[in-house]
């Protein structure tokens, strides 16, 4: 029998993350590029270690590959343990059939007895979509204090945003009375950031009782959560203050990477006492070379500079050629800029070429009619021709350039 | 394909003394090189891209820092149930002065050396720079039927190499001569200190010059012996730098801002391995200015930054001035500052608007943890 648990942390990680198009298209969503070196899935995991928490089963489902070869024996994360450490769950055939994971509720409901080894009183679910710091174990002493069944994260987002989240109405001691999900006239501006602390014990009972509900959709909002309140069990809402962003969007993946260059913004991500870590590839340092400019930027290992550099987040293995600027951008590993290309306001996928001379993106300010003018994205392993204009708002797919050729 | 029949030996406290700033408080191993290694990852990368899996490491004293970067030796994959990373501290014999002699520091792995299995041991020093492949090495020891094969480097030896040695070699590699240090001018084939023995023979001989109380490795063991067996010698012909004085070790630093050098050293299908350390990637601040440099993760730069070599963790002030140096790990260098030619050990915090001026061969050096 393994030793008992007293939190164990399930993180859904088989969302595709749709909205991310062609930089999802190979791979699931936590396991997108995020800050020069990480993956979004080093956040959550980050946490967990530095919360104290150890045992921690990844739901996955669509695109698995990469994220399953990311995560390994956990060893980056100091997750390789003997008798805990991060458990990769892909659905699996029972001697009933076998099921795909229909919603998150059904996700946990399927790997009950992965959690029954550890015998835990709580269990924290997390998603692999947010980039945050945030140490668990004050929210699981916030659930003790309060006895509550189940609580629920909760931010502060700007009213005018409000209506984009799922709002809890709560009491003033936090107690919560109301979901509102998405609503259209929000009540307030505490929006949940789908981080919940169960006690075990509860939702055991609920997902028991929601699968066995023929009109549910396995969900946690638009299930679970309801059901419980329903039944007037305790649910609170615990506030958590500082950096949050869902980077579920081209546009939020864009603004949180750049909000690393952003002194103001309350995103440390060297502080020692909360690391955040992450599997490091074995390259040399990277190299600035005598013509490169550089401001502003965080450049990973590996990267030759040999161009000019503004504002922009370049990850392992990248090489900038002569006379190339990048400006406003994401570049992605082992992507190369050639001699000559222009790069703004762009994010270039992982292997992406983008040959001499090649203009991608461009800034607003030089757009005729704004209403055009969005980010650019070159997917994984494109290859952009020399000389060709790649005009603002578009998304480019290596699957599509194959099919031409 | 792994377990290539060899045992790779490393000694990683020979010639500790030649650069002794930098080793008052580590081995000659450990001392920090190019932004983000130790030198001891070359020879034990190589081997590792060699397909050694089993590599015994030698100390005699201040090896703290070289276990700590080492650790498992989970980051050169030799963290495995058979064979892996050997820590080969000194074996308490209370008759022998602790000395730097590579014959007594291998009597003393006798063990190790008598239970491996492999046919072969390599042996390395941790004082060079290169990539060296060396299944080629071994390849043509077996090839030749060799006993000993030694590995030279055709060019000018290093001004204070301690005891070179100089191989005059047949045109089949077979060994014709071999001199310790000679008089010659320019040119020749100076051995790197690397052997590959077939190891039955070493333990034999190394019992045989204990035994006569000979303990200086190339006169006595590969000098005195070197006709009565098959001697062959192996020429590396890429880049390799022996550091053998702190300005070897600065020159060996700028060498790394030569592309070409670069590329010989960092090879993508032969990685030179190191400790990890979770650090986020480097930060340019506004109006940086940074050229011609190499720069590690964990960098916060806001200063400028010229022909210089940086290290995890540094931080440059905003209208701090750098140009030709080498600065380790966590230093942190003030607003203001002025350096030219100086090397900072880790740790070391240079406060605002300070200036330290060195030359291109005599650099300023400034010890491990100093506020200055």
């Amino acid at each position: 029998m393994l030793p008992k648990q007293e939190v164990v942390a399930m993180l859904l990680a088989g969302g595709q993350g749709s909205r991310l198009g062609v930089l999802t298209k190979k791979l699931a969503k936590p396991a997108v590029p995020y800050g020069g070196k990480y993956r979004i899935i080093d956040f959550p995991l980050s946490n967990c270690v530095n919360s104290g928490i150890e045992t921690v089963g990844v739901l996955t489902q669509y695109q698995p590959l990469i994220l399953n070869d990311y995560i390994g024996s956990g060893q980056p994360w100091d997750l390789d343990r003997l008798d805990a450490g991060v458990h990769v769950l892909p659905p699996y055939q029972h001697i009933d059939g076998s099921d795909w994971y229909k919603g998150t509720a059904n996700a946990i409901y399927q790997n009950m007895n992965f959690i029954e080894r550890y015998h835990p009183d709580y269990v924290v679910i997390l998603s692999g979509d947010h980039i945050y710091k945030m140490d668990y174990s004050k929210m699981v002493a916030f659930h003790k204090e309060h006895h509550a069944a189940c609580t629920i994260a909760e931010i502060e987002v700007p009213m005018e945003e409000a209506s984009r989240f799922g709002i809890l109405n709560t009491y003033e001691d936090g107690t919560i009375y109301e979901f509102d999900e998405k609503p259209k006239q929000p009540k307030s501006n505490k929006a949940s950031m789908g981080i919940y602390v169960f006690s075990w014990d509860k939702l055991r009972k609920y997902l028991t009782e929601d699968e066995a509900n023929p009109n549910s959709s396995n969900d946690f909002g638009g299930d679970v959560l309801p059901a419980m309140l329903g039944a007037g069990e305790k649910m609170m809402a615990y506030e958590f203050s500082g950096y949050w962003k869902d980077v579920g969007t081209i546009d939020s993946l864009w603004e949180s990477n750049m909000d690393l260059l952003n002194p103001k913004v309350p995103l440390d991500l060297s502080d020692e006492s909360w690391k955040i870590y992450s599997r490091n590839p074995t390259l040399p340092p990277h190299y600035i070379s005598n013509e490169a400019h550089v401001q502003n930027a965080l450049i990973a290992e590996g990267c030759n500079i040999y161009g000019e550099l503004d504002s922009s987040i370049v990850f392992e293995d990248v090489t900038i050629g002569k006379g190339a600027v990048v400006r406003d951008s994401i570049v992605m590993p082992g992507a190369k800029i050639e001699e000559g290309a222009t790069v703004q306001y762009a994010i270039i996928g992982e292997q992406a070429i983008i040959k001499n001379h090649a203009e991608v993106g461009k800034r607003p300010e030089n757009m005729e009619n704004l209403e055009q003018w969005g980010l650019t994205v070159v997917g994984g392993s494109y290859v952009v021709a020399p000389h060709t204009v790649v005009p603002p708002k578009t998304m480019l797919d290596a699957d599509d350039q194959k099919e031409e050729i | 394909m792994r377990g290539n029949n060899v045992v790779g030996v490393l000694f990683s406290n020979v010639h500790d003394d030649k650069i002794r700033e930098l080793t008052e408080k580590r081995t000659i191993a450990s001392v920090p090189f190019g932004s983000r290694y130790r030198l001891i990852d070359f020879p034990l990368s190589n081997m590792v891209n060699s397909g050694i899996s089993k590599v015994g490491v030698v100390t005699k004293s201040n090896f703290q820092s070289l276990m700590d970067h080492l650790g498992s030796g989970k980051a050169w994959d030799l963290s495995r149930k058979r064979d892996g990373l050997f820590f080969l501290p000194p074996f308490d014999k209370q008759d022998r002065d602790i000395s730097n002699s590579r014959i007594e520091a291998l009597d003393s792995i006798r063990r190790f050396l008598v239970t491996s299995k492999e046919d072969y041991v390599l042996l390395s020093d941790c004082d060079i720079v290169c990539n060296i492949p060396y299944h080629e090495v071994i390849e043509a020891h077996i090839r030749n039927q060799a006993d000993i094969t030694a590995i030279y480097h055709h060019g000018v030896i290093p001004q204070h190499m301690s005891e070179p040695t100089v191989y005059n070699v047949e045109e089949n590699g077979s060994l014709r001569d071999m001199l310790i240090h000679p008089k010659v001018d320019g040119l020749c084939n100076y051995g790197l200190n690397m052997y590959v023995i077939n190891r039955t023979l070493l333990i034999e001989l190394i019992e045989d010059c204990v035994s006569r109380n000979m303990y200086n490795f190339n006169r006595d063991f590969i000098q005195r012996n070197m006709f009565q067996y098959r001697f062959y010698c192996y020429e590396f012909k890429g880049y390799s730098k022996v550091i053998c004085s702190t300005q070897d070790y600065f020159q060996a630093n700028m060498d790394l801002l030569n592309p070409d050098i670069k590329a010989q050293l960092f090879q993508s299908d032969k990685p030179i391995y190191t400790k990890v350390r979770d650090d986020m990637p480097a930060r340019y601040g506004l109006g940086s200015n940074v050229n011609q440099s190499l720069v590690a993760d964990g960098c916060v730069i806001e200063g400028e930054v010229q022909n210089c070599i940086l290290f995890r963790g540094v931080k440059v002030a905003k209208g701090a001035k750098l140009k030709n140096c080498v600065i380790m790990q966590d230093t942190c260098i003030g607003t203001d500052c002025n350096l030219q030619n100086v090397i900072t050990d880790k740790d070391v915090v240079i406060q605002d608007g300070r200036s330290f001026m060195g030359t291109d061969t005599y650099p300023v050096f400034i010890s491990k943890g100093s506020i200055v």
